[in-house]
């Protein structure tokens, strides 16, 4: 193992020697992940490799790129669900039409990441394979139930969001996997959706962030879904707290309610970002301020 | 490893290990020192080039990985020994101090107009969130922005 310093140090270089792949189909790219696997790793936008390389966090020895994979660079829309490919941009994401209007907490997450710059480079898939337990999109993609499709030599398999994180940096993939599709199906009737963050400057991960989707039925909550981040070993949605909510009346006491509950359920952690005291405090009110939010755009 | 790519409008090929970062390789190989060499880690913004005419940071991508694009940088802004109408504004209005964060902006800013020619200053300090001054010069870069945009459209 490596001592701890050399994470903090940017080597200004790649220090390793690499073979770069640029497979024209995800065919080839799959055999070569099946033949290097651990040795291997994924480059979509690089936006979170590139750094994790120079500061020696991940040392591959083969670059798989996704760059000359045409048929990964899409957004369709297929009446009851968006999907998205791997080698889709996030800057592609936030100015496409259908996601800003009928998925506004994702669209909000999407435009809250890094600079134009980041989202001219980054992926949404990059962004939940790299598993971070602050990563933007994940809040949005669990309370719209998104999978994600994941492919390798010996078939596809559909993994819902809420099974595909495992740990900080750590998914439900096998190494010779790569995923190739987000699929996002569109939100209930008469819902509202929101996406709150909160970070110590613009540019950076968040301390804390939220998204939530409420379905109302005649002023009562139908459903509601409340998903965070940066508080857990990964981002996670709050079953106790939507189930509190169901079929009752958005008011101030039922609200504290929720507050109180996903203040226990969550297990945030201090570190340089912020303490723990803080992120439980701030959770509560990204919280309450994202159900009132989804409930107004209910309403549109 | 053998990559080409078109800087500026030639098309230049170069032999390059796949690890090279691409601001290593456009300032210390291909001689384009207007890129400029700040954070490294995607921050600031001092790097930024245009890839297939959008902003991007150079020191997060590697040299492969623009095999077959067209990167721009503010070698390839004046036309005919013309500075561009950005260039020109941003010294009529005095929107630098020491000049390292300018070409990064000059170039975030072009991205910015080539696809919105009558920008808001909100719309301009959005563009420009992944580019840092530190001389703290963003009202006269703001200012240079709009003018530019005002010269743009009388063109
Ligand atoms: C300055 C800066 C600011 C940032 N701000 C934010 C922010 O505010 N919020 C945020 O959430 N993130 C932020 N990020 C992190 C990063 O930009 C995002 O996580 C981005 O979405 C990553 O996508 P990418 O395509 O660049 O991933 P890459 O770096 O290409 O890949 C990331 C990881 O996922 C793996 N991978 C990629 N694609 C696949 C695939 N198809 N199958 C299997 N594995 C795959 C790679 O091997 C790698 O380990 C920031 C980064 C920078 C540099
Ligand atoms: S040097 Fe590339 S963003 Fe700072
Ligand atoms: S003018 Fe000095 S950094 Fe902007």
């Amino acid at each position: 193992m490596r001592a701890d310093y050399v994470n903090i140090v940017n080597t200004h270089i790649v220090p390793v020697k690499l073979t770069y792949h640029a497979p024209k189909s995800i065919e080839e790219s799959l055999r070569l992940l099946a033949n290097y696997r651990k040795k291997a790793r994924i480059l979509a936008g690089g936006t979170d490799l590139v750094v994790d390389m120079k500061l020696r966090r991940k040392e591959p020895e083969h670059i798989i790129s996704l760059k000359k994979i045409k048929e990964l660079d899409y957004i369709v829309d297929d009446g009851s669900a968006v999907r998205v490919g791997a080698a889709t941009k996030l800057r592609t994401i936030e100015k496409n039409k259908i996601i800003r209007e009928r998925f506004q907490a994702l669209y909000e997450a999407v435009r809250s990441i890094g600079s134009i710059q980041v989202r001219n480079m980054g992926t949404l898939v990059g962004n939940i394979c790299n598993a971070s337990p602050a990563a933007d999109t994940a809040p949005p993609l669990l309370i719209f139930n998104a999978t994600v499709i994941a492919k390798s030599l010996n078939g596809e398999r559909t993994i819902p969001i809420n099974k595909f994180f495992k740990g900080p940096g750590i998914t439900s993939l096998e190494d010779n996997e790569m995923v190739t599709e987000v699929s996002i199906p569109y939100p209930p009737e008469n819902s509202g959706s929101s996406f709150l963050k909160i970070s110590r400057v613009g540019m950076d991960l968040a301390k804390v962030n939220v998204a939530v989707l409420v379905k109302l039925d005649k002023g009562v909550v139908e459903e509601c879904r409340i998903a965070l981040g940066a508080v857990a070993p990964t981002p996670l949605r709050i079953s106790k707290a939507e189930e509190y909510l169901r079929y009752k009346s958005i008011n101030e006491e039922n609200l504290r309610v929720v507050q109180e509950i996903v203040a226990e359920e969550i297990k945030p952690i201090t570190d340089v970002r912020s303490t723990e005291w803080y992120r439980r405090e701030v959770s509560k009110i990204l919280v309450r301020d994202a159900i009132k939010l989804s409930v107004e755009r209910v309403k549109k | 490893m053998k990559i080409r790519f078109n800087l500026n409008g030639r098309v230049v090929e170069v032999d390059a290990p796949p690890s090279t970062i691409l601001l290593d390789l456009l300032r210390e190989e291909l001689r384009i020192t207007s890129v400029k060499r700040g954070c490294e880690i995607g921050e600031c913004g001092a790097c930024t080039v245009l890839l297939d005419g959008k902003p991007v940071n150079s020191c997060l991508i590697l040299a492969p990985m623009i095999d077959g694009k067209t990167i721009i940088t503010v070698e390839g802004l004046a036309k005919d020994g013309e500075l561009h109408p950005l260039q020109e504004a941003f010294i009529e209005e005095f929107a630098l101090q020491c000049g390292y964060c300018t070409p990064g902006i000059l170039l975030t800013a072009k991205a910015l107009l080539d696809i919105n020619p009558r920008p808001t200053i909100h719309e301009i300090k959005e563009a420009l969130v992944g580019n840092i001054c530190r001389c703290g010069a963003y009202q006269q870069i703001i200012n240079a922005i709009i003018k530019a945009s005002q010269k743009l459209r009388r063109t």
